[in-house]
């Protein structure tokens, strides 16, 4: 008992000096900013800029450290203080609930936020507002009328052109699946339902025969990825809705050996995807501007902190990659390993 | 004393075998057969030999982990860290072989070893610092899962240069059969876990731990130390899965992992080795990760909405849970 005593106490002496020292760091890099404010926020009187709390869906998916790097980009260049965190897994809407509210018991001059769940989210994000903090949505966007603002991709328009480029690549015609992430979030919902309406109302000979959610688990999706072109041994294509989805695709068809047969289309970036491109094996993929949605959330919401107006969308882009264009400088800033 | 006690046990475990205990295995696999056959009926694309390869492909990650973690629960403990500490694994072969250069075996010793590691803190938290095993490994998950984090950079690490790492999983060692290795490594840990369990003196004092510790230790077997001996053993096995993993997917992905523990677990219940302890058997825990998979790979073959699938499970390991206790008050 004592021991573990021993071993709390120091443990919490090292956390200590820890925090003692990047506050050290923080009020020593803001000195020299002598801008007066008159709220009490504690983070600005300790570093004399505005702090902005970025909360993402996660951190696992080399997007998320890409839209940290855009957001961090955009901190410099306007001199502002940002945290940028989110749950370690994209189905831990409670995590993110939580994250969001240490976030505003911090009292930050603006949050970026980008939401699991819209529905989940909502009191919180009330609560931001009462107390006149600007919410900044990002990436998927929060269904509510309190974010000032949504830096996004327009996901349904982008799971469109996916569609198109997938009937475009099988000839308009045959049998088609889906490996999704989750029906829950919103990006989740638009790159199903933007894939599923295009080929339904625009390709009467092409059939979706199934509709998996993998959870953007890489196993998860090989697994079922596999199991789908088991059970329709003549599919023509499979569309992942994510980096995670694609990836699984991509293993199940190398590992059953339909790399001629089956029509990967994939959906984000990363190191496999883009292998996976130059391979042969996927067809191509649609790319968000992922350091885009953060350079802008950021830019945003330093706007909002000085009072100035928003456009109430802001569309991020998104581009089509395949083996022609892959090494265009558009793709490449967009693309991410 | 030792001895006594072992041979004692010996034949116990015997008679434990051919009285009601084996009832509990016989209707796993009586039920691994007939979701077989109900599944042939329902798809015809089902009895393909690639969809059972399939199958038996996607159990060998959650089934490795299956076994090692039986040991544990025989002893009447639990292991909650193998999900996580399986993803640490995974890192860490990246860590030897790609950012260290070490050759592939190193590597892959050096998984199992991590593996190991995990589980010798486990079980010297648990033996040791006496501290309740749910609550020891909970830590252990949490310390794993973090530490993926941390070692990796929150970031993937790739294996696609090197050459012959996805082949472990997934080339085929016997000439002219193309039967993933993956599936033959998940045979093999069957087979050195059965062997450790039912003809090792490791197997008969993890039986007797879990039938009475206080016993055991009364009987001169120093039980501290043996139960460190099994947390390890289990860490291996979730080294091996850890390897594995990170060569099907050609990369170790430091965030997956997280809940790979609880299906582990259910398929050492539906196995129907029972969670207090005592009981259990890992040609058991083998039919049911096979339980598992064949459930998820027919269902999903019949395009079964994802969200029945899971309730489908939830009942199975219901129904196993139930077929233990009645078990119990019949013996």
């Amino acid at each position: 008992m004592f021991a573990i005593l021993i071993v709390f106490t120091s443990l919490l002496f090292v956390l200590a000096a820890c925090g003692n020292e990047s506050e050290q760091e923080a009020s020593d890099s803001g000195s020299g900013d002598t801008e007066s404010s008159d709220n009490e926020k504690a983070a600005e009187e300790d570093s004399g800029k505005p702090y902005i709390a970025i909360i993402s869906k996660g951190f696992q998916h080399q997007f998320w450290q890409a839209v940290q790097s855009g957001a961090e980009k955009a901190a410099e260049e306007f001199n502002v203080e940002i945290t940028f965190e989110g749950p370690e897994n994209e189905s831990q809407v409670d995590k993110q609930m939580e994250m969001l509210r240490a976030a505003l018991d911090k009292q930050p001059d603006a949050i970026g936020f980008a939401a699991l769940d819209s529905q989940a989210s909502s009191p919180l994000l009330e609560e931001a507002d009462e107390k006149g903090i600007p919410i900044i949505a990002f990436d998927s966007g929060v269904d509510s009328e309190i974010p000032l603002t949504t830096a996004s991709t327009d996901n349904y328009a982008a799971a469109a052109l996916a569609a198109d480029k997938m009937a475009e690549l099988i000839g308009e015609k045959g049998k088609i699946a889906l490996v999704v992430h989750d029906q829950v979030s919103v990006t989740g919902a638009q790159r199903r339902d933007g894939f599923v309406e295009t080929i339904e109302e625009k390709y009467p000979d092409i059939e979706i025969v199934d509709v998996q959610y993998g959870k953007g688990d890489h196993l998860e999706s090989t697994n079922l990825a596999k199991t789908m072109m088991q059970a329709n041994p003549d599919l023509a294509g499979i569309y992942g809705s994510n980096e995670g989805s694609a990836i699984g695709v991509v293993n199940a068809v190398r590992e059953l050996g339909k790399e001629e047969e089956v029509t990967v289309i994939g959906f984000d970036s990363g190191k496999q995807q883009i292998d996976a491109i130059k391979d042969g094996v996927m067809a191509g993929a649609i790319t968000q501007n992922p350091e885009g949605i953060g350079y802008e959330t950021v830019k945003a919401a330093v706007s909002a902190i000085n009072g100035e107006e928003v456009p109430e969308n802001i569309d991020t882009g998104f581009y089509w990659y395949d083996q022609t264009n892959l090494e265009d400088e558009e793709i490449q800033a967009a693309v991410y390993e | 004393m030792t001895t006594d006690i072992a041979n004692s046990h010996a034949t116990a475990q015997k008679k434990y075998f051919k009285g009601t205990g084996a009832l509990q295995q016989i209707l796993a696999f009586a039920s691994l057969i007939i979701l077989i056959i109900f599944f042939s009926i329902a798809s015809d694309n089902f009895l393909h030999w690639s969809n059972i390869e399939g199958i038996l492909l996607s159990t060998t990650v959650i089934g490795i982990l299956a076994l090692g973690t039986t040991f544990v629960i025989i002893t009447g403990g639990i292991d909650l860290s193998i999900g996580t500490g399986m993803t640490l694994t995974s890192v860490m072969t990246g860590v030897f072989i790609v950012y260290l250069g070490l050759p592939l075996s190193v590597g892959i010793i050096g998984g199992i070893l991590s593996g190991a590691c995990i589980g010798f803190i486990s079980g010297f938290s648990v033996s040791i610092l006496r501290i309740p095993p749910f609550i020891a490994t909970l830590a252990m998950m949490m310390i794993a899962e973090g530490l993926s984090l941390v070692i990796s950079g929150a970031s993937p690490i790739y294996f696609s240069d090197i050459e012959g790492f996805n082949s472990i999983a997934l080339g085929s060692v016997i000439p002219g059969i193309s039967i993933p290795n993956a599936i033959l490594v998940f045979f093999f840990m069957v087979l050195i876990g059965w062997v450790l369990l039912s003809k090792t003196i490791v197997g008969r004092y993890t039986f007797a731990i879990g039938s009475n510790e206080e016993a055991t230790r009364l009987s001169g077997i120093n039980v501290k130390k043996w139960k460190l001996i099994i947390y390890t053993i289990a860490g291996c096995f979730t080294g091996v899965a850890g390897v594995i993993m990170a060569s099907r997917l050609n990369s170790a992905q430091p965030a997956l992992g997280m809940g790979y523990e609880l299906e582990a677990i259910a398929a050492v219940v539906i196995g129907g080795t029972s969670l207090s302890g005592g009981k259990g058997s890992l040609i058991g825990t083998m039919i049911g990760a096979l339980i598992m998979s064949v459930l998820t790979n027919g269902l999903r073959i019949m395009s079964i909405p994802q969200e029945w699938q899971t309730v489908v499970i939830g009942f199975v390991i219901l129904l196993a849970v139930y077929f233990d206790m009645l078990r119990k008050k019949n013996a």
